[in-house]
């Protein structure tokens, strides 16, 4: 292990870094490398201006706080971490692989942060320095605060529960005596009061919160039952009564607390998913000066009629046109276009497409907010604050089921005080119904599932990033796909590879590995490493030349090649010629290949009673072409984002819950205005970012597993309210009859807990079942 | 049963110790990454002491 890791400090160019990446890391995780173009920036770094992001500690050690991108598997932390303490000047670096967040602390005199983070740079991980005021965010506190008082909940709930059982043994062998009993029970007062007055806090506080605000929430109940039965059990136990109810009560606290803290993980979790995609998003633009000299700049610092120099493989940091130099441009995730376009000096570019081919110089004519991705991302906050706020099934339940028990406990207090029992038995009745209902099994039953639900989306490499995201997908009765990048792969394959002599493919893969343009690199996939080495030129919009002994070889298009219009195979779109002296030339065809299990996808979408619908940016001959492999009916063709989104509300009107699957920054607004949406971790940030799932790898069938799981849990969801409801039918009227002890309270509710614990668990068991 | 009054304080004292070792545990930020923590497990060189 020592030597694999070693090896790999070597810098690597980017390409490296991809083999490196498929071979330390299983599956699709590197897909995500591959796809966001340049894996990793040293001057985007540098544009973030890292040194503004430096503190000190007590001995006047520099601290840098980044996030880190594309980190995957062990040989990931121990590669970043042994690089760094490689450095002499660094005294520690921690990387949180949980939160993808890394702490350097190093001697500020030896070392600045940007010769530190080189290295890690250059091996491709992306780094983000931030401000740890402000991701040490509100819910890791309330973490820290739940994870406290589940401990000190846990410790009494135990101890005064080993009390318990004895005083219970002694009632049935009816050997133990009064003071005995009293004993066990101060002891138990003395573990409990305390640990409810600060366990039951988290509680207390949200119930305050609810009634100064005039409502009822789950919450109050809960409060109301801990705190009363304390009470009840303490004046019991100064009057020496044989029933306290202290077990009940840190129990209660216990596994409600559990219930709790699993909700927050879920929810903070899914946060912080969402602040690092956003995070990610700074982009840096290089402008030229009057003298000519370049300087790197953040993008919306950039003013109209500025010069901005743009790199061959960057993003366009703005709108405007070129004005020196000619390119090939990929505009798949603004526009939908598979096909990259040629672009010429006076040509209009869009701001976040990609130049593919050579350096190119833009005047800036919209810059900041004004540019068309602006408009897009607008677009899309529109739509987020247009959808009406989720009401949770946990939530639409407990308004109705607080204001009921309430009503029961004081119709309790009443009845036996009325038919003539003294205030302080009447009380005693009351408290009991209030502990009898209390909703442990209610507050367990969404959280387990949700935590096992995620779980075993996770190992099938899906995110789940909305808190209520299960919830909302169960509820779906149509799905609408995106077509680039989504359906399909989003880049071109090569079909004609067993047409094609060996000898010219890989000659022609040598040649083409120079490039970015997506056919070149279609082919310098397929073919296998020579060794021989080239020295290419590239000419934008037409194609690559080199010189070899044997004359002169091009790799182009058509015209470049100076091959007849009516050569070869012309009933496909993009295609490539290579041409070298003395040999036939030779044709190859490409394609954008469907996603795997595409077609099985949609087969199996509309077994599952769900319409299928195609949104695409597309020319309509290809978006039909698609629809037809995959066997989707209904289908659009050249929508743009603005259509996406009217479509997407039409459906709503008609009263369906749409599933949007999207990957491009055309689909994000669409991503956020549907039920529920689902994003490939090929995407865009900002997609990823508007989407409530993120699914990695190049199969298509993730789609059906998370609506599987999803409805699965919401079955499991309604089973264990079910179950919840049927013990309480049981366990009530006994408790209005003044039939509970704190023996039956505690077995009811343990066992009532369990069994939802359990059911949920059903979840986990399925998911083996189909693995083998 | 005055054994009663030596086996509950050292029960307590027990269980109050794993409490104090859990709020240990919890405050060195032992579970800040646990999936982190779960990784580290393969790395299998020794530290220098």
């Amino acid at each position: 292990m020592g030597e694999v890791a070693h090896s790999v400090q070597v810098p690597l160019n980017g390409p490296a870094l991809k083999d490196m990446g498929a071979n330390c890391c299983a599956g699709g995780a590197m897909s995500l490398a591959q796809s966001s173009g340049p894996a990793a920036d040293f001057h985007e770094f540098i544009a973030a201006n890292p040194d503004a992001f430096v503190t000190r500690d007590e001995d006047g050690n520099a601290l840098l706080h980044v996030l880190v991108e594309h980190m995957h598997c062990a040989n990931c932390i121990r590669t970043i971490e042994s690089t760094l303490k490689s450095n002499k000047a660094v005294s520690e670096a921690r990387v949180n692989f949980s939160t993808r967040r890394l702490l350097i602390r190093w001697d500020e005199d030896q070392a600045s942060a940007s010769d530190l983070v080189k290295p890690i740079i250059d091996l491709g991980y992306a780094l983000t320095p931030y401000d740890i005021e402000i991701m040490q965010s509100v819910s890791d506190e309330e973490d820290r605060r739940l994870l406290k008082a589940l401990g000190v909940a846990g410790f009494a709930a135990m101890n005064v529960m080993l009390l318990s059982v004895s005083v219970w043994a002694g009632i049935f062998s009816a050997d133990m005596g009064p003071s005995t009993r009293d004993f066990m029970h101060w002891v138990s007062a003395l573990i409990a009061m305390p640990a409810v007055a600060y366990s039951g806090q988290v509680f207390f506080k949200s119930a305050i919160g609810a009634l100064r605000a005039g409502r009822l929430n789950m919450d109050v109940p809960i409060s109301l039952a801990v705190i009363l039965a304390t009470g009840m059990s303490l004046s019991e136990t100064i009057q020496s009564g044989e029933y306290a109810y202290f077990d009940a009560a840190v129990t209660l606290l216990f596994f409600l607390l559990i219930g709790r803290y699993l909700d927050n993980r879920a929810r903070s979790k899914a946060r912080s998913a969402a602040e690092r995609l956003l995070l990610m998003k700074a982009v840096a633009a290089t402008i030229i000066e009057a003298d000519g000299s370049h300087r790197s700049v953040s993008a919306d610092a950039v003013t109209p009629g500025t010069l901005v120099h743009v790199a061959m493989g960057e993003r366009f940091p703005v709108d405007g046109e070129i004005s020196k130099g000619r390119t090939t441009i990929d505009n798949s995730l603004v526009t939908g276009e598979s096909l990259p376009i040629d672009a010429k000096t006076g040509e209009a570019v869009f701001a976040g497409t990609m130049n593919l081919s050579a350096p190119v110089q833009v005047l800036a004519t919209k810059t900041g907010d004004n540019t068309l991705l602006g408009d897009i991302v607008r677009l899309m906050e529109n739509a987020e604050q247009g959808r009406a706020k989720y009401v949770r099934l946990a939530d639409r339940i407990a308004e109705y089921y607080a204001p009921a028990v309430h009503v029961l406990a004081a119709l309790t207090f009443a009845g036996w005080w009325l038919l003539g029992a003294n205030w302080q038995v009447a009380l005693f009745q009351g408290v009991a119904v209030l502990i009898i209902t209390c909703p442990c099994a209610l507050g367990l039953a969404v959280p387990v599932v949700q935590v096992v639900a995620s779980g075993r989306l996770l190992q099938s490499g899906i995110l789940v990033k909305a808190a209520d995201g299960l919830e909302r997908l169960a509820q779906i009765d149509t799905v609408v796909f995106d077509k680039t990048g989504t359906l399909t792969e989003g880049r071109l394959d090569l079909i004609n590879q067993a047409e094609i002599q060996k000898e010219d493919l890989d000659l022609a893969a040598c040649i083409a590995k120079s490039s970015r343009h997506p056919l070149a690199q279609a082919v310098a996939r397929m073919g296998d490493e020579t060794g021989m080495v080239v020295d290419v030129e590239e000419h934008p919009g037409r194609g690559l030349s080199t010189k070899i002994p044997q004359g002169d070889v091009r790799l182009g298009s058509r015209e470049w090649c100076n091959i007849s219009a009516d050569a070869g195979d012309l009933s496909f779109g993009p295609e490539l010629w290579l041409s070298q002296a003395g040999r036939k030339p030779v044709q190859f065809l490409f394609e954008d290949c469907l996603r795997h299990k595409a077609a099985e996808t949609i087969a199996e979408l509309e077994s599952l009673g769900l319409s299928v619908e195609l949104l695409s940016g597309d020319r309509a001959t290809v978006a039909a072409d698609v629809a037809a492999q995959v066997g989707i009916r209904q289908w659009r063709a050249s929508v743009k984002p603005e259509g996406k989104v009217e479509r997407l509300q039409e459906l709503k009107k008609q009263g369906r819950t749409v599933l949007m699957v999207g990957d491009g920054l055309n689909d994000a607004p669409a991503l956020s205005v549907a039920h529920v949406s689902m994003s490939p971790s090929t995407a865009s940030d900002i997609s990823q970012t508007a989407a409530d799932f993120v699914f990695q790898g190049r199969s298509l069938s993730a789609v059906v597993e998370a609506i599987r799981v999803a409805r699965f849990s919401h079955k499991l969801v309604v089973q264990n309210f079910g179950m919840a409801f049927l013990y309480n039918a049981i366990a009530v009227p006994l408790a209005i009859m003044g039939f509970v002890t704190p023996l039956f309270a505690a077995v009811a509710m343990s066992s009532s807990s369990l069994v939802v614990c359990a059911n949920s668990m059903r979840l986990k068991a399925k998911a083996r079942e189909n693995k083998e | 049963m005055t054994v009663l009054l030596f086996l509950i304080p050292i029960a307590l004292f027990l269980g109050g110790l794993g409490l104090l070792a859990f709020l240990w545990s919890l405050k060195s930020g032992q579970y800040e990454d646990l999936e982190g923590a779960a990784n580290r497990i393969l790395f299998d060189d020794d530290k220098k002491l």
